[in-house]
């Protein structure tokens, strides 16, 4: 367009009138391009920048227990941490409890607290129900002894770190869990001792989305090759095979492996009846069932991409390649492949990125071994209600996908793809 | 002028005319033959005597929907039957109205409703109890073979029972069974669990059966994996073993020994704009007939009025029954230990 505009204005077989007019007619065009995209914009930010822009910013933000008993976190921003706080400490939180507890929300504080130290639940609400019952005027005065007849926890220093620790509004401390990480009291990021898994369970995500797409590629490289190089009148009847499994349902296609894999199901009383196995096999609820299932589920995102490619491949470079002496694998290996290549990486791409975020099918076949990170993920929204260290689990995985591809664009060059 | 005036007269006129619209009512409940039974004695009977619409949706428990609905603002959501386990965190967050317990209906027999109703069913000032449900292991005659299970224990000892045993992939339940399989006594199975001795414990006692076990994570897998021999035992909300054996003649059989227990109360989200109304609802959902309808599929109503009037050959069956070898779920102790146990599960689980 710019250079379009250039030549416009260089050109001097044009009158000034008649650039104006030619500029005119480009800002034109321009605004018609703008509307015409711009429902596309409008969804694109509501459906995916603000959603993804809220994720981002609930990892890290964490008002809640700043905004609950901010007089207490005023007075403990002082304390060393080493000893139990003073009884003004004290006597302020057991009037924050109380005030809580009479709006019922105690029970926020005390989720919030119980994170940086399970068990402090049920601590914080009774303890809060106790000073609901106690006058307000007798709290003002021995506030402190009041909470300390309450349980005898709050003596302890390490409510007191834990208070303080999820005290800030911003923290990266659900992004610090999420990389198996913690901060000690004294700020220092040491790795964390209760449990470590997530890493674990990115690797093991990443390692069964890498499988998912060596098998897709395996299975579809051949077929898309096959489809390709048909008459075109069996190759759309073959095409409506591989749409199939496409348009139903994925639930449907799902449900369907539970009834192919389960122990007494089609392929074990198969396997059974011909004599290969006596005992029937586990395979439902195994990371097997998990990667077959996906693999069967992602195959047309790899057919599709590499059949359009292959199309457009003129059969003479093979003719040629091998008229000038190469062997079919030479041939193959020199001629062929490299020009699949771009449809061979976005086929790849394709398959392996859906796989690293698939939800409903590990949840569904995939028992315990077959778990990805997209559960652990599902626990945290609707179980443990823990919806910041869900996001920062979210917003990890986009940013290990984000790299993935960086690197293949590096290694790959972007350009290079062709997605149909 | 004319024509104004007379679209102006139509409009009013209609307006006048249209009889107010029938008030309607959203309550949310688990589905299934549970979700059928109270239709059919709650809300099909309070449809009929009030000429209130309710809508009947479904969900899978937890306080995520609910808590997403009262942040935003939202609540869509009016009447929610929720459970116990669950409840005591909704409440104390305020996610949930106060239901005031003295708009509750007396029992039939004139007994008034706080003597009525069994203690733990008013416990919570959020909820009124609804039913009593458990969760047992069942087996199937068919696949078990010749020494058939009667004790938790047995559901530990590969040694005696051979074959995969179903259980929920949580560690709710779980860890309390592995517990008392391994001695400890039902009512010192939480104190135990609150310390890191005995989560090791629990745990250690799992690792016995770990290659065994297979997960699930829908009570509506269990009699499909009963059936088809995917387990030999399972772990199972009661009413749905109840369900197969009764409606499709199943030759399940249920274990009593140390079941845990809860109750599925009635509430009301925060913010719901016809909160007068919940509360009418569920004034009415408790009412002594209404509660002895949920036998149906074996789980005990909440009331003692509504034993009088349920089907004798149901009673074995339901878990009120049964409460002398059963445990009753801490709401509490999870609320406290739910997220660190539950990713000490994942990461048992991972290892």
């Amino acid at each position: 367009m710019s250079a379009m505009r250039t030549t416009i204005l260089n050109s001097e077989a044009l009158t000034r009138d008649e650039a104006k007019s030619a500029r005119r007619e480009v800002q034109r065009h321009k605004r018609t391009a703008f509307f015409l995209v711009a429902p596309l914009l409008v969804f694109i930010t509501l459906s995916f920048v603000v959603p993804i822009g809220t994720m981002l910013y609930r990892g890290v933000h964490n008002p809640a227990v700043a905004e609950l008993i901010p007089e207490t976190l005023e007075l403990l921003e002082d304390w060393d941490g080493k000893q139990v706080p003073s009884s003004r400490v004290m006597t302020s939180l057991a009037l924050d409890l109380q005030r809580l507890a009479k709006i019922r929300r105690s029970g926020k504080l005390a989720e919030e607290i119980n994170r940086a130290r399970p068990g402090m639940s049920s601590i914080i609400k009774s303890s809060a129900r106790k000073m609901k019952k106690t006058p307000q005027d007798e709290l003002v005065n021995s506030g402190a002894a009041h909470l300390l007849n309450a349980h005898k926890a709050w003596a302890d220093v390490k409510i007191w770190r834990a208070i303080k620790s999820v005290g800030g509004v911003y923290s990266a401390r659900n992004y610090l869990k999420s990389l198996d990480l913690e901060r000690n009291f004294d700020g220092e990021i040491q790795v964390r001792k209760a449990t470590k898994i997530y890493l674990q369970l990115y690797g093991k995500t990443l390692k069964i989305a890498l499988y998912i797409t060596l098998l897709c590629l395996i299975l579809g490289y051949p077929l898309a090759y096959f489809l390709a190089n048909i008459p075109s009148k069996l190759s759309n009847l073959l095409m409506i095979f591989v749409l199939l499994p496409f348009w139903t349902s994925l639930l449907v296609r799902t449900t369907a492996w539970i009834a192919l894999l389960q122990t007494n199901g089609v392929i074990n009383s198969f396997f059974m009846g011909i004599g290969l196995t006596t005992e029937p096999l586990d395979m439902l609820y195994t990371r097997f069932a998990t990667i077959i299932a996906m693999t069967h589920i992602l195959l047309p995102f790899m057919i599709l991409p590499l059949y359009s490619v292959m199309k457009g491949i003129d059969a003479s470079y093979m003719r040629a390649a091998m008229s000038m002496g190469a062997r079919p694998m030479r041939a193959f290996f020199t001629v062929y492949l490299p020009n699949t290549l771009p449809g061979l990486s976005a086929g790849a791409l394709l398959v392996f990125i859906i796989s690293v975020g698939y939800y409903i099918t590990p949840a569904l076949v995939g028992g315990t071994d077959g778990q990805m990170i997209s559960n652990i993920i599902a626990f945290h929204m609707q179980q443990s209600n823990n919806w910041g260290l869900a996001a920062a689990l979210g917003t990890l995985l986009l940013a290990v996908i984000l790299t993935l591809y960086w690197v293949y664009d590096r290694l790959v060059g972007s350009n290079n793809i062709k997605l149909g | 002028m004319g024509i104004k005036a007379t679209l102006l007269g139509a409009v009013l006129g209609t307006m006048l005319v249209t009889p107010t619209m029938a008030e309607q009512l959203t309550a949310v409940s688990f589905g299934g033959a549970y979700g059928a039974a109270q239709k059919k004695h709650m809300l099909d009977p309070y449809t009929a005597k009030t000429g209130v619409k309710i809508l009947f949706e479904d969900y899978s428990g937890g306080i995520a929907e609910i808590k997403a609905q009262v942040e935003a603002g939202n609540v869509q959501w009016d009447v929610v039957d929720i459970e116990v386990i669950d409840l005591e965190r909704a409440c104390s967050e305020g996610l949930l109205e106060v239901v005031p317990q003295n708009l509750l209906l007396p029992g039939a027999d004139g007994t008034p409703a706080k003597d009525d109703f069994i203690p733990t069913a008013l416990a919570n000032e959020c909820g009124v109890g609804n039913i009593v449900w458990t969760i047992v292991y069942a087996y199937n005659d068919k696949t078990i073979g010749s020494v058939v299970p009667d004790s938790i224990q047995d559901f530990f000892n590969t040694g005696k029972i051979s074959g995969k045993r179903a259980m929920r992939k949580r560690p709710q339940v779980n860890l309390e069974w592995a517990l008392i399989a391994d001695g400890v006594a039902s009512a010192d199975v939480y104190e135990v669990l609150a310390t890191d001795e005995g989560v090791a414990r629990a745990f250690a006692k799992l690792d016995t059966i770990k290659g065994d076990i297979v997960w699930f994570d829908s009570w509506s897998q269990v009699p499909q994996l009963l059936n088809d021999g995917g387990a030999v035992m399972a772990q199972s909300a009661n009413g749905r073993i109840f369900d197969a054996i009764k409606k499709d003649g199943k030759p399940f059989h249920m274990v009593w020994d140390a079941h845990v227990y809860d109750l599925d109360v009635w509430s009301v989200v925060k913010g719901s704009k016809k909160k007068d109304l919940a509360f009418d609802f569920i004034a009415f959902a408790t009412g002594t007939k209404p509660l002895a309808g949920m036998p149906d599929v074996a789980y005990g109503p909440t009331r003692k009025s509504s034993m009088a009037l349920v089907d004798p050959s149901v009673i074995p069956d339901l878990p009120t029954s049964h409460l002398d070898k059963g445990l009753k779920a801490d709401g509490i102790f999870w609320a406290d230990y739910g997220e660190s146990l539950g990713e000490k599960f994942n990461e048992w689980i991972l290892n």
